[in-house]
C-alpha cells in the first residue's frame, strides 16, 4: 500500500465516511429556525448532496443532508455536521476558509488542527486534484445554504 | 502479434509512482503509436500549410496530407472520400446531423432540406443506452420542433429491448439514433435489425460509431446507415478530430451549421450558396496535421486488422469477466454476449471513485462515474461505475493485474 493511499484515505475519513453524521432527512420548511437548503452536484461524477444548515437558538448550527457520493465527499459532509454542531456561525465560516485554503494548497500547507478539528484529515486530498471537489462539496453546499439561513434570520429579525 | 505491438506505444513504458501503468481506459481515449506521434511532428515540420488555398508546394503537400486522410478513413468506414466531413470530435458530427434537421425543420436549405424537417406529431427515436451526446442533441431537436422524444428500453442483461421496437419506432418516427457499441456496457447492438425497421417506415438512421470504429470491422454502407459519427482519438490518433459519414444524397441536402469561409461557392452582400459535402461542413481552418496522423493511425489499425482486433479484445473481455465474477460484492452491468473488451461494474459499499483511486495507486487506469451515460446507470440503479476498456495493446497481464488490486479493493475500505 502506497503511502499516498494512506495519506488520502486517513482512518478518520474511512471511518467518518461509514458514521455519516447528520445524514438524516431533511425538514425543509418544518424546520423551526431560519434556515436554509442547497442542492450541489459534481457533474463529472454525478456526486449529489442536498443539505440544509438551521440557526439555533443557542448560537450553533444544525446541518442535516442527505447524498450519495465516494468516501471522500461522504467523510467530509460528516465532518462537517458534527463541526457545525458545536460550533458558532463565526467558527464555521472561519473553519470553511482555512478548509477551502487547505484543499487548494496541493499538498503544500500544513493543516491548524486548532481551526480544522477533524477535517485537517483532509489533508492528503488537496495532493490529488481530481478528488478536491470531493471534499468540498459538502462545503460549498454548506455556504449557500448558511447564506440562506441568515438572510432567513435577517428577514424574520426585520419582520 | 499483439504481444509485439505494445513496444509501439512508448506511453506504456511510463511508471505510476512506483507501479508499471496498465492501461485499461481506451474507452475513454486510446493511446497513440510511435508512427502516429512521428507523423504529427513530421506534418508541421516538413509540410505545414494551409489547405484547399495558396498554390505553393507546401499548400499542395498540406491539402495533399488532408484529402489522403479522408480517403483512408472512406477506406476504414466504407463509402467514398466525399461521404468523410471532419469535425473536431463526434459529439460535433452529431450535432451537425441534429442542429441540421433543426434548421431544416424552420425552414432553412430550401426544398432539398424539407426531408429532414421535423414538427409535432414526429417522433425522434434514440436508446436508453445512449452516450450523452447521442441523447442530448435530439432532445433539443424535439424541444425545438415539438416532435416527440422516444426511447428503446435497456435489459438486464445489458441489450437493447427490442420487445415494443414496433410501436416505439412507428410511422410517425423520422429519426432513429443509436449507439452501434454501448460505450458503459460494450454489448454491441444489433444494427441490421434496427436499420430495417428504420426503412420500413422511413426514418433516418444516425449511428454512434465511436465505440465501434475502433474495435472492430465496420462499414457504413454495408450497415445502410444514413449518418455515423466516431472520433480519431479512440482509434489510434488524435484528440480534435472527428468525423461525419453521410449518404452523399443526404449530406449534400442537409444545411450546415457552421458558416463561412472555406464551405462556400458564391458570396454575395446578400446570401451565399454553399458547397456540396465534405467542405460544406468544414468550415473554417480544419485541423490538418490531426487528419494526417489519424491516416497514419488507419494505416496501423488495417495492417493489425479489426477483425483480429475484436478477436484479442474478445478474449480479455473474457479475462476480466470470468475474473471480476470471481470476486464477491462486485456486480457487472450488462453482461452481453457480443461484446468489447468494455465492462462496468459496480463495487458493494465502495464509491467508484474509490475504486478508481485505489486501482491507480497501482498503476492501473480505469474510469470512474458516469461515463456520460447517467440515464443508463440510472436503469441500473447506480450513479456511477468502475470501466475497465481495453485495447489492441493490452494483455492478459493487464487484466490480472486489474483483478488482483480490485480483489483488495472491499477489504482496504473495510466493507469485506
Amino acid at each position: 500500500m502506497s503511502t499516498q493511499m494512506q495519506q488520502l484515505y486517513q482512518q478518520v475519513i474511512l471511518d467518518q465516511s461509514r458514521a455519516r453524521v447528520g445524514n438524516t432527512e431533511l425538514l425543509r420548511d418544518a424546520a423551526g429556525s431560519p434556515h436554509g437548503y442547497s442542492h450541489q452536484v459534481n457533474p463529472t461524477c454525478g456526486d449529489e448532496i442536498e443539505l440544509e444548515t438551521e440557526l439555533r437558538e443557542d448560537g450553533t448550527i444544525a446541518v442535516r443532508w442527505t447524498g450519495d457520493g465516494c468516501s471522500i465527499s461522504m467523510a467530509s459532509a460528516s465532518v462537517l455536521s458534527e463541526l457545525a454542531a458545536e460550533s458558532s456561525v463565526a467558527q464555521m465560516l472561519e473553519i470553511e476558509g482555512a478548509f477551502h485554503e487547505l484543499m487548494h494548497s496541493r499538498g503544500t500547507m500544513e493543516a491548524d488542527e486548532s481551526i480544522l478539528g477533524d477535517a485537517a484529515a483532509f489533508t492528503g486530498v488537496s495532493k490529488f486534484p481530481a478528488r478536491i471537489k470531493c471534499a468540498l462539496l459538502a462545503w460549498m453546499a454548506f455556504k449557500d445554504a448558511l447564506n440562506q439561513a441568515q438572510a432567513a434570520r435577517e428577514e424574520k429579525h426585520n419582520a | 502479434m499483439f504481444s509485439r505491438l505494445r513496444g509501439d506505444f512508448p506511453i506504456l513504458d511510463v511508471r505510476v509512482g512506483e507501479s508499471p501503468l496498465s492501461y485499461l481506459d481506451s474507452g475513454a481515449t486510446s493511446q497513440k503509436p510511435q508512427c502516429v506521434i512521428d507523423t504529427f511532428v513530421e506534418y508541421f515540420q516538413q509540410r505545414n500549410a494551409a489547405v484547399h488555398r495558396g498554390a505553393h508546394s507546401l499548400a499542395v503537400e498540406a491539402t495533399d496530407a488532408f484529402e489522403n486522410g479522408r480517403i483512408a478513413a472512406a477506406g476504414l468506414v466504407g463509402g467514398t472520400p466525399e461521404q468523410v466531413c471532419w469535425t473536431k470530435n463526434a459529439t460535433e458530427a452529431l450535432n451537425i446531423v441534429a442542429l441540421g434537421m433543426d434548421r431544416a425543420s424552420h425552414g432553412f436549405g430550401g426544398d432539398d432540406a424539407e426531408r429532414f424537417a421535423l414538427a409535432p406529431g414526429d417522433s425522434i427515436v434514440v436508446t436508453e443506452m445512449e452516450h450523452h451526446a447521442n441523447l442530448v442533441p435530439w432532445q433539443q431537436l424535439a424541444a425545438s420542433t415539438g416532435a416527440q422524444l422516444r426511447w428503446l428500453p435497456v435489459t438486464d442483461s445489458g441489450e437493447l429491448d427490442l420487445t415494443d421496437l414496433d410501436t416505439i419506432v412507428d410511422e410517425s418516427t423520422k429519426v432513429l439514433a443509436f449507439t452501434h457499441v454501448s460505450n458503459v456496457l460494450g454489448t454491441i447492438n444489433p444494427v441490421d435489425r434496427l436499420v430495417q425497421r428504420a426503412r420500413a417506415i422511413g426514418a433516418y438512421v444516425v449511428l454512434d460509431a465511436c465505440q465501434s470504429v475502433p474495435h472492430m470491422p465496420v462499414d457504413f454502407v454495408d450497415l445502410d446507415v444514413d449518418f455515423a459519427a466516431f472520433s480519431a482519438h479512440k482509434a489510434l490518433g488524435p484528440t480534435g478530430l472527428g468525423a461525419l459519414w453521410g449518404k452523399s444524397e443526404l449530406l449534400d441536402a442537409l444545411p450546415p451549421v457552421l458558416t463561412g469561409g472555406s464551405m462556400i461557392t458564391t458570396v454575395t452582400m446578400e446570401e451565399t450558396e454553399f458547397m456540396p459535402a465534405p467542405q460544406r461542413f468544414e468550415a473554417g481552418t480544419q485541423p490538418v496535421a490531426e487528419v494526417a496522423a489519424f491516416a497514419t493511425a488507419i494505416g496501423y489499425l488495417t495492417e493489425v486488422g479489426l477483425d483480429n482486433v475484436l478477436e484479442h479484445e474478445k478474449e480479455l473481455a473474457r479475462v476480466l469477466l470470468d475474473g471480476i465474477g470471481q470476486i464477491p460484492g462486485i456486480h457487472i452491468l450488462g453482461e452481453a454476449e457480443d461484446r468489447i473488451g468494455t465492462v462496468a461494474f459496480d463495487v458493494d459499499g465502495v464509491h467508484a471513485h474509490d475504486v478508481g483511486q485505489y486501482l491507480d495507486s497501482q498503476g492501473i487506469a480505469v474510469r470512474v462515474g458516469h461515463h456520460c451515460a447517467q440515464p443508463l446507470h440510472r436503469r441500473f440503479g447506480v450513479t456511477a461505475s468502475t470501466r475497465a476498456s481495453t485495447y489492441l495493446y493490452n494483455n492478459v497481464e493487464d487484466c490480472t493485474r486489474f483483478l488482483t488490486a480490485l480483489a483488495e479493493v472491499r477489504p482496504f475500505f473495510g466493507v469485506a
